[in-house]
């Protein structure tokens, strides 16, 4: 089609940022429609997009450009798909509606909320379909300064503003020095553009490679939530407003280790492969670590904080095989934790708005008062287990398998973490939605409205349906972890 | 290049200059004869005719596309792209703080005011084109003394008064050694036109260590010019006590002037030492960065906090230099012209804050998102550019200037760079943080924002994000200022 | 009809998830049209899977009513399903006890839609298992009838569920884990997970793997040996063959009365059947080696859970320790065939017997949970020593508790004593010893079927009960009726069913 749907989808989001800030704050109801009806519009398209993409041809789709920029530096606007980087398109259309959904409460400044969390989607929506490597800078940092505002202004008073800006530092810090290790690519490759396609066939020495990788590799991963750069995120998350939260853990991270995929890995596959082996092995700890913590945690949202620092290691852990089925597996993890990672956070958010604590020990029996929420989370939860069934397993089995073929005992390890995972998993749900009601809050939890009933069961539904029928994202994914396999010298 | 003996075609060329002191002596003879009724005219015409003068630059003054530069007056001046960009950003610069200045009684009713400022983006102009030692040194001296009295204009105000001696003291001494460094060239060569003097000094071979110790003697004026770490140290009290748009005023576009000079005098004098003086440069270009962010920190008064933030700036526009190649010139010059429009933006609203506000503390800021929603967004278009975010042009000049470090090879200059981008990210946010988070007890108070105030501030954030947005055009006419310097 | 035919096990695979699906569709009040829908739904699977039985040629050796299709093509794995003798006969028990323990769990009045849901979904998945011909897809249903049965125990068991249902999950997914690595492992080097190609391709796979990432190359066969274990402690954690037993007695006891009958019923050959059906077609080698070890685990199971059966107060778990001591024949069965493998006349037997143990034992123990429940309803303790002498009070329950316990303690003329003769006649030859042990573990069954049935009927009246209603009522009975009508029934004429079995058996490892 002719019609540039993937600039359409990222621009919808900053263009309703201008129009709200142009409504008068005090017309909330009106803001936060228009706010419902762009997010469900980049949803539509997206699922469009998704649905639309020619899995027999493969490659780039819906690509726009290159359009000069800046033309004195080869600098273009260049975007296009392909089979990783379309589901995490479809992802942020699915997380910006649902978390738009959530955010219907939200009573303070509304207008200015909806119009950060926008200009946070148009960035992330950039990054995702950046063909350029200036472009997906430019991106990148629009998505990364709104969190500050929205976690420090919106977010949970004891630790908003320290959380906010160590998240921004962190995630700068990290951006930056990527950025020195993309502008050496460029300069080194001698050829005027900052095009990725283009520098895919640079040719960069081995040397240069396996010095620069670290640069761009973990500088995005710092993003991505890699030990020992990671702590930035449990603070964040649990700082965050519910909808932001669910963009952080939901999409962001996903945006630095797709980001650190792209241009770390397919840029320099030499240097990927020097690297790996550093990469499986902080993955690991990611894996494991990230799941030991978690467990041991009081408040129920930095669980599900430490938990996405485990998730995010899997993802790692597949780049870091190098091997298809890996590649495959990390694509579809990323997707598959994107989903259940805002359905955990919805849940969280649901249930603090009425009980007023995480803690807990305090906690309890909230299925009594919202079933729905409880089976939604129990449904998150059996994905972050891997169970059999739901989208987790089908994405961390790949995953298992690539690194079989790789460094077996990793694999080993890594199923700790799973079993880690079930034993915390379950106890929140026995503790905090099972159980007797505590005293405090009989007849103070009131019951979802139906727009957070329509999220839950979007995201749950997901994720199940992958489960159950793979082939609606597989073989996509599959074609993407074949571009990427191709450039590492794969048949 | 041609040495062009006098025509009658060059007034053109120097039609800008020309107007400016006409503008200026016009201002003095209005403000003999209009006295208090029309006050705010004179802000108005001076404004109003630093605008006509900017489009009659552009239509009559332009160089040639891709011609040769030529000399002209005997050699004085040099009529280049680089010389008409720069003019062009000192005359926006002087139309802005202009408009700035009319909210302010005490500024605004004394036609010397607005006269001395002309006269200063007169020697400006001079500056940016001069090509020869004399006249470089009467450009320098036109462009500082004015400014030094107006940075002591408010002679109530001991700050004020201060802040003009101290801005005298140094300048004066500052210009001192590097008029000896002068003297040497000229020595060493017997010209005092810059290229020929340069030709001269190639072919002269002269010992490194004399060059470079000539070179940084010459430095120490322009370092002060442009307040490069260690000759800073005038900057945070100057701009503190100066009236805000004279503060303005001296930290954009006379911060230019002295990157014009350093640029074309470096590159085009001592190419033959250029190892040992880029590490130099780095190096200080490095520590001012770095000093210039880690003082920024502290600061409660907002005046200094932007006065340490422009030192960092200035190193990190001095990274393109070190760089030594048409493409760090370029970011330079880029750099600057982001620079400039996003520091005029960022005083501006001091200016309006305090006048409405009476006060310039960073906690006095508190809850004026809510007070002011749209001035709150310009002072976060603002300082989001200072810091570097896209897509507003300081992302995009701080892209540059990296990416004409990492070009040139100086991978550890550019991690330094970016490294002391997040360390400013850091207190820009924290204002933010104070502005959009804190609560304060006079949040519906709104702020007064004067209709000039509003038209400048509104044609700074457009063009923050117009030319951060579509940089493409504007690195087009960079880049071709700075090829004449290679 | 022909659609039917074509996808007879989707079908029956199926139906119980849709029927959990639209369950949820009534409101939670209407209690009644819940526990009506659920019953009559899980009549369908039956239904299907009666007319599957019929439609099955023994004779013909290969799985039958095969259903193929893309599901996860990027790894290699695929929807397939096939029956044969022994899945036929497993789903067959399935079917045949849902309906009956949801009859059963018609008393359960507390969230009575999502219990009903959860049992069918359950039921969906324990079909899964055993229709399953694709490796990967085996694994799924597996772990998928777990968390049904999780939720069943910790929501609507008595006053230990939470210890019980979270000892049972954990235990069985941490066994599970190496079960889920060695599949991978299988899949990365055969590079599919269908059963038919890797029971080829692992069997054949003689290169060297370089395992654990050590600078060591383990061998093959070191490899395989691991792999083998790792199905095995899973498969040994369901069956459960002692010392992998110890989540049963809890699991059992603290399970609603459905929930156990089903518990016991089916689920536990899931471990069985996984035996059968993957570790002696893939490790033949290795289950040789090891079939001693495995021999002896299954005749402690017998012996010692006999015995603790025998020291038990409580009713429940008494069964639930008999149910050890049952499944401990089908593991010494399936030990001496793997010992031998040599498709001689006593293994085929012992394999008989075992396959035909797990059927049997399957209704037995649904029985006497169900008769447990009976009398907990109406009591409200399973301690032994408060019940006594209430035959005349309830003389319908004594009579049939009778009979179902002389079919677990392994009665000629009931179905328990084919199978178990069964095994020992097919053992003796091969694993003598073992099975001369094992006959003590026969002899302490009946010292403690005898003990169960002797406290709650037989002594002196214990006064407490006398004005208490305690006999079984119509809805009971109805659900008991075809279990012991099939206890008689194979007791009596064991041929229609060892037919099946027996004629899968001769195709597979004759």
């Amino acid at each position: 089609m002719n019609f540039p749907i993937l600039s359409v989808i990222s621009f919808i989001p900053i263009g309703t940022a201008l129009i709200l800030f142009l409504l008068p704050g005090d017309r909330k109801n009106l803001i936060r429609w228009v706010a419902l009806a762009a997010a469900f519009t980049c949803f539509t398209l997206s699922v469009l997009a998704y649905f639309s993409y020619d899995q027999d041809v493969g490659g780039y789709q819906f690509e726009e450009g290159p359009f000069p920029w800046v033309g004195a530096l080869g600098i273009s606007y260049h975007v296009g798909v392909d089979g990783m980087n379309l589901p995490l398109v479809l992802l942020t259309g699915i997380v910006i509606f649902t978390g738009v959904l959530i955010s219907w409460g939200v009573d303070d400044r509304p207008r200015e909320f909806f119009a950060f969390l926008f200009i946070l989607a148009t960035g992330v929506f950039g990054v995702f379909i950046s063909l350029d490597l200036f472009q997906l800078f430019f991106f990148y940092e629009i998505a990364v300064f709104p969190m500050y505002l929205l976690i420090a202004i919106w977010g949970w008073k004891a630790t908003r503003e320290y959380a906010a800006m160590k998240l921004t530092l962190y995630l700068f810090i990290g951006s930056v020095i990527a950025l020195v290790g993309a502008l050496a690519m460029v300069f080194a490759a001698d050829m005027q553009t900052f095009d990725m396609i283009a520098l895919q066939e640079a040719g960069f020495s081995t040397a240069f490679q396996r010095f620069w990788f670290p640069f761009v590799f973990f500088g995005f991963a710092v993003l991505g939530g890699i030990f020992p750069v990671h702590n930035w995120s449990p603070d964040g998350h649990v700082a965050a407003p519910t909808a932001v939260s669910m963009f952080h853990a939901g999409v962001l991270m996903k945006l630095g280790a797709f980001a650190a995929l792209r241009v770390g890995i397919m840029l320099m596959p030499e240097g990927a492969r020097m690297w790996a082996p550093l990469i499986l092995v902080l993955a690991t700890v990611n894996v494991v670590y990230g799941a030991l913590i978690a467990m041991v945690q009081r408040d129920f949202k930095y669980v599900i904080g430490f938990s996405s620092v485990s998730h995010m290691g899997l993802v790692m852990l597949g780049f870091a095989t190098l091997n298809l089925r890996g590649l495959t597996g990390a694509g579809l993890q990323m997707f598959s934790h994107g989903v259940m990672t805002a359905l955990f956070f919805a849940v969280v958010g649901m249930v603090y708005d009425r009980a007023h604590t995480r803690e807990i020990p305090k906690l309890g029996g909230i299925s009594r008062v919202m079933p729905l929420v409880a089976v939604a989370f129990i449904v998150g939860g059996l994905v972050s287990m891997g169970m059999p069934g739901f989208s987790g397993f089908i994405a961390e089995f790949p995953i298992f398998m690539g690194l079989w073929q790789r460094e077996p005992i990793v694999a080993i390890i890594a199923a700790l973490g799973i079993v880690i995972t079930a034993s915390y998993i379950m106890r929140i749900i026995s503790r905090v939605f099972f159980g007797k009601i505590p005293v405090e809050f009989e007849g103070k939890i009131s019951s979802i409205n139906n727009f957070d009933r329509i999220a839950l069961v979007l995201l749950a539904g997901i994720l199940i349906l992958i489960g159950v029928y793979p082939s609606i994202i597989a073989p996509l994914v599959e074609s993407g972890a074949n571009a990427v396999w191709a450039l590492l010298g794969g048949a | 290049m041609a040495f062009a003996s006098f025509e009658s075609a060059h007034i053109i060329i120097v039609l800008p200059e020309i107007l400016l002191l006409g503008l200026a002596g016009l201002i003095l003879l209005l403000d003999c004869f209009w006295r208090e009724r029309h006050r705010r005219i004179l802000g108005w015409v001076s404004a109003g005719g630093l605008l006509l003068t900017i489009i009659l630059a552009i239509l009559l003054s332009r160089p040639e596309i891709d011609g040769d530069p030529i000399l002209i007056f005997g050699g004085m001046l040099r009529h280049d792209w680089l010389g008409f960009t720069f003019k062009l950003i000192f005359l926006f610069a002087a139309a802005v703080t202009s408009m700035l200045s009319l909210d302010m009684e005490d500024l605004a009713k004394r036609g010397e005011y607005f006269a001395l400022m002309l006269v200063a983006a007169f020697g400006m102009c001079l500056m940016a084109a001069a090509s020869d030692l004399i006249i470089l040194l009467l450009a320098i001296e036109t462009t500082s003394i004015p400014l030094y009295i107006l940075a002591g204009f408010m002679k109530a105000d001991d700050k004020s008064t201060e802040a003009g001696i101290k801005y005298f003291l140094f300048g004066a001494l500052t210009s001192a050694v590097m008029l000896y460094g002068f003297s040497l060239l000229f020595g060493f060569s017997g010209e005092t036109n810059v290229y020929r003097l340069a030709a001269m000094v190639r072919v002269g071979d002269f010992s490194p260590w004399i060059l470079l110790g000539t070179a940084l003697l010459v430095l120490v004026g322009f370092g002060f010019k442009v307040s490069v770490v260690p000759f800073h140290f005038w900057s945070p009290d100057v701009y503190e006590g100066a009236p805000t748009p004279i503060t303005a005023f001296i930290s954009t576009a006379s911060k230019a002037a002295g990157f014009a000079l350093l640029l074309r005098v470096m590159l085009t004098t001592f190419p033959t030492i250029e190892a040992y003086w880029t590490t130099i440069f780095a190096v200080l270009a490095a520590a001012t960065m770095t000093i210039g962010n880690l003082l920024a920190i502290p600061q409660k008064n907002i005046k200094r906090l932007l006065a340490y933030s422009s030192i960092a700036h200035a190193g990190y526009a001095l990274i393109g230099l070190v760089a030594l190649s048409s493409f760090g010139a370029a970011s330079i010059v880029f750099y600057l012209l982001g620079y400039v429009i996003t520091n005029l933006a960022a005083f501006a609203i001091v200016i309006v804050f305090s006048q409405s506000a009476g006060t310039e503390q960073i906690a006095d800021y508190a809850g004026l998102s809510r007070r002011s929603p749209g001035l709150a967004l310009a002072l976060m278009v603002a300082l989001l550019s200072l810091a570097g975010m896209p897509p507003l042009v300081g992302f995009v000049a701080k892209f540059y200037v990296f990416a004409a470090a990492v070009q040139s090879g100086w991978i550890w200059l550019a991690i330094v760079g970016v490294l002391n981008a997040i360390i400013g990210l850091y207190y820009y946010m924290t204002i933010l943080k104070v502005v959009y988070l804190y609560r304060s007890d006079d949040e519906q108070v709104s702020v007064d924002i004067s209709r000039p105030a509003a038209v400048a501030l509104v044609v700074c954030s457009m063009l923050i994000i117009g030319i951060g947005t579509i940089s493409g055009p504007w690195l087009d006419l960079v880049v071709e200022a700075a090829k004449v310097l290679f | 009809m022909d659609f039917i035919q074509d996808h007879l096990l989707s079908m029956i695979l199926f139906s119980p998830t849709i029927a959990a699906l639209l369950i949820f569709l009534l409101p939670r009040e209407r209690v009644k049209w819940i526990r009506w829908g659920a019953t009559l739904a899980s009549l369908i699977p039956l239904g299907l899977a009666v007319w599957l039985w019929f439609a099955y040629d023994s004779s013909a050796s290969g799985f039958q009513f095969v259903e193929r299709a893309v599901w996860y093509e990027a790894i290699g794995s695929s929807y397939f399903l096939g029956v044969d003798g022994i899945s036929v006969t497993m789903v067959l028990l399935t079917t045949l006890l849902t309906p009956l323990s949801l009859l059963i769990s018609w008393n359960i009045s507390d969230r009575v839609r999502t219990f009903m849901a959860l049992f069918l979904l359950l039921e969906s998945g324990m079909l899964g298992v055993f229709l399953s011909l694709d490796l990967l897809l085996f694994f799924v249903f597996w772990e998928v009838g777990l968390i049904p049965m999780y939720f069943l125990i910790n929501q609507w068991g008595s006053a230990n569920r939470e210890y019980a249902s979270f000892k049972f999950l954990i235990y069985t997914m941490a066994g599970s884990l190496g079960l889920l690595l060695a599949i991978q492992l299988i899949g990365v080097t055969a590079g599919t997970f269908d059963l038919l190609e890797i029971a080829t391709k692992w069997t054949a796979l003689d290169q060297p793997l370089q395992l654990l990432g050590l600078p060591i190359l383990l061998s093959t066969s070191t490899v395989k040996t691991i792999a083998f274990w790792a199905f095995v402690i899973a498969f040994a954690i369901k069956v459960p063959i002692w010392p992998f037993h110890t989540w049963l007695p809890d699991a059992h006891t603290e399970a609603p009365t459905g929930g156990s009958m089903i518990l016991a019923g089916v689920l536990l050959k899931l471990g069985a059947y996984g035996f059968l059906r993957l570790v002696l077609p893939l490790y033949p080698v290795e289950a040789k080696q090891f079939a001693v070890v495995l021999g002896l685990l299954g005749t402690l199971a017998i012996v010692l859970g006999a015995f603790a059966s025998w020291g038990q107060k409580d009713f429940k778990r008494l069964v639930a320790y008999s149910s050890v001591n049952h499944m401990g024949f089908v593991v010494l069965g399936i030990a001496a065939a793997a010992f031998v493998q040599d498709g001689s006349q006593d293994a085929v037997i012992a394999l008989n017997g075992a396959v035909l143990q797990m059927f049997n034992h399957g209704l037995s123990a649904a029985g006497m949970f169900l008769l447990v429940g009976v009398i907990y309803e109406r009591t409200h303790s399973r301690d032994l020593d408060t019940y006594g002498g209430l035959f005349p009070l309830a003389p319908i329950y004594g009579g049939i508790l009778t009979f179902t316990a002389m079919a677990s303690l392994g009665l000629p003329g009931l179905n328990g004593f084919v199978s178990e003769f069964l095994v020992v006649r097919g053992s003796w030859p091969i694993l003598t010893l073992f099975t001369a042990i094992s006959m003590i573990g026969l002899l302490i069954t009946g010292a403690y079927i005898l003990k169960a049935v002797m406290k709650v009927l037989h002594g002196p009246l214990n006064e407490k009960w006398v004005d208490h209603p305690l006999e079984i009522n119509r809805r009971e009975i109805l659900a008991i009726a075809p279990l012991m009508a099939l206890m008689l029934w194979i007791g009596v004429w064991p041929g229609w069913i060892l037919r099946v079995i027996n004629d899968t058996i001769l195709h597979l490892f004759g």
